[in-house]
């Protein structure tokens, strides 16, 4: 599978609202299709999505099973230290996709 | 006053569009909706980069008994492979037939790695063929049709004429007769290739030009020939060759 992708301004102004878009490749089956042979396909989707920014969580999300697959999803945080922000998916399988971004707040 | 700025207006949204038209041939681009057009245009937010970004990774990876990789023989890709894309399908000597860019794929694989083909629309193949073509992105289509080719191309073409499956439809009735207008909730597009291999909303996922024939003839409810047929290799040369000029968009997204 492909690495998550996110954009993150890499710098902003201090007090700032920036925007950070994130995707992420994932089947998001919803556990009620079925296969070529009629098989229920199992529940297999990212459940929780989170956002810690320099180790404290700013952003939390939810997810359930009508989430299209490769879930694109944008949200907003304020600029207020440089550091680093970090960014977790967890799935129904108990993997955790995780990628990591730098900012520079002057 | 309003009336120069709806010409505006009109006129504005033609030049915008006028990349994805040719003549009287217009992409599925122009079919879609202002949100799936931003999300085409958004190298970000387009679902279907995460493929070009998975085929750029396999085309460095060595592998098979030859220990090599895309890179052995072509090097840079966005110098080799711009403007392949826009050739395929083409007339193989080797083979005496037509020969995509699925299987030129997996013929590099077998005969110059050394390696084992990829299923036909393996996550890897469609990878490869979407990372490949995404080298070609907005130069026009433009495939050959004489001398050798021409016997695969009126095959194409005579396949796209027949009429087949229980709603005895034919290509044509649809993408020719019917295109813009309405089918149940969907708009008719006019069936052109220059983006595939296409993220599809109706599939979730990326799929390639054969995929999208034996959606199509499913629905006509006829037996869908296997991806990578002949038949379907000479049906790709035609509509290629019935969107020439158009860019190559891929990954386009639709519907």
């Amino acid at each position: 599978m492909a690495e998550p992708r996110v954009r993150v301004p890499s710098t902003a102004k201090k007090g700032e609202s920036i925007e950070i878009k994130t995707l992420i490749s994932h089947p998001m089956d919803s556990g009620h299709n079925r296969d070529v042979y009629g098989r229920l396909i199992p529940r297999y989707i990212i459940h929780t999505f989170t956002c810690t920014y320099n180790g404290e969580e700013v952003f939390r999300a939810d997810w359930h099973p009508a989430i299209a697959a490769n879930p694109y999803l944008t949200f907003y945080t304020v600029a207020t230290e440089s550091g680093r922000l970090r960014f977790e998916w967890s799935d129904d399988k108990g993997t955790v996709y995780a990628t990591e971004a730098e900012i520079t707040v002057v | 006053m309003l009336l120069s700025a709806a010409c505006l207006g009109a006129r504005l949204l033609a030049d915008e569009l006028s990349p994805y038209t040719v003549e009287d041939r217009r992409s599925g681009y122009t079919y879609l909706s202002e949100d799936n057009q931003r999300l085409q245009d958004d190298d970000f937010a387009n679902p279907g980069l995460l493929w070009v970004e998975q085929g750029r990774t396999l085309w460095h990876r060595a592998d098979g008994t030859a220990g090599m990789s895309c890179t052995s023989c072509h090097g840079d890709a966005t110098v080799s492979m711009r403007g392949v894309r826009t050739r395929y399908p083409r007339f193989d000597p080797q083979r005496g037939k037509l020969i995509n860019l699925e299987q030129q794929i997996n013929r590099c694989r077998e005969q110059r790695m050394q390696a084992l083909p990829y299923p036909y629309e393996s996550e890897a193949l469609l990878a490869l063929t979407t990372f490949v073509s995404w080298q070609s992105r907005g130069l026009p289509m433009h495939v050959s049709i004489d001398g050798p080719a021409q016997p695969f191309f009126e095959a194409g073409r005579a396949f796209y004429m027949q009429r087949r499956g229980q709603l005895d439809l034919a290509c044509t009735h649809c993408h020719d007769q019917y295109a813009g207008q309405r089918l149940r909730g969907d708009v008719i597009s006019q069936g052109q290739s220059n983006g595939f291999p296409i993220y599809r909303h109706t599939w979730q996922t990326l799929g390639s030009t054969h995929r999208m024939f034996a959606w199509c003839n499913t629905s006509v409810r006829a037996e869908p020939y296997p991806l990578g047929a002949d038949e379907y290799v000479n049906l790709e040369l035609f509509v290629a060759w019935r969107g020439r000029g158009l860019p190559v968009e891929t990954p386009a997204v639709r519907r």
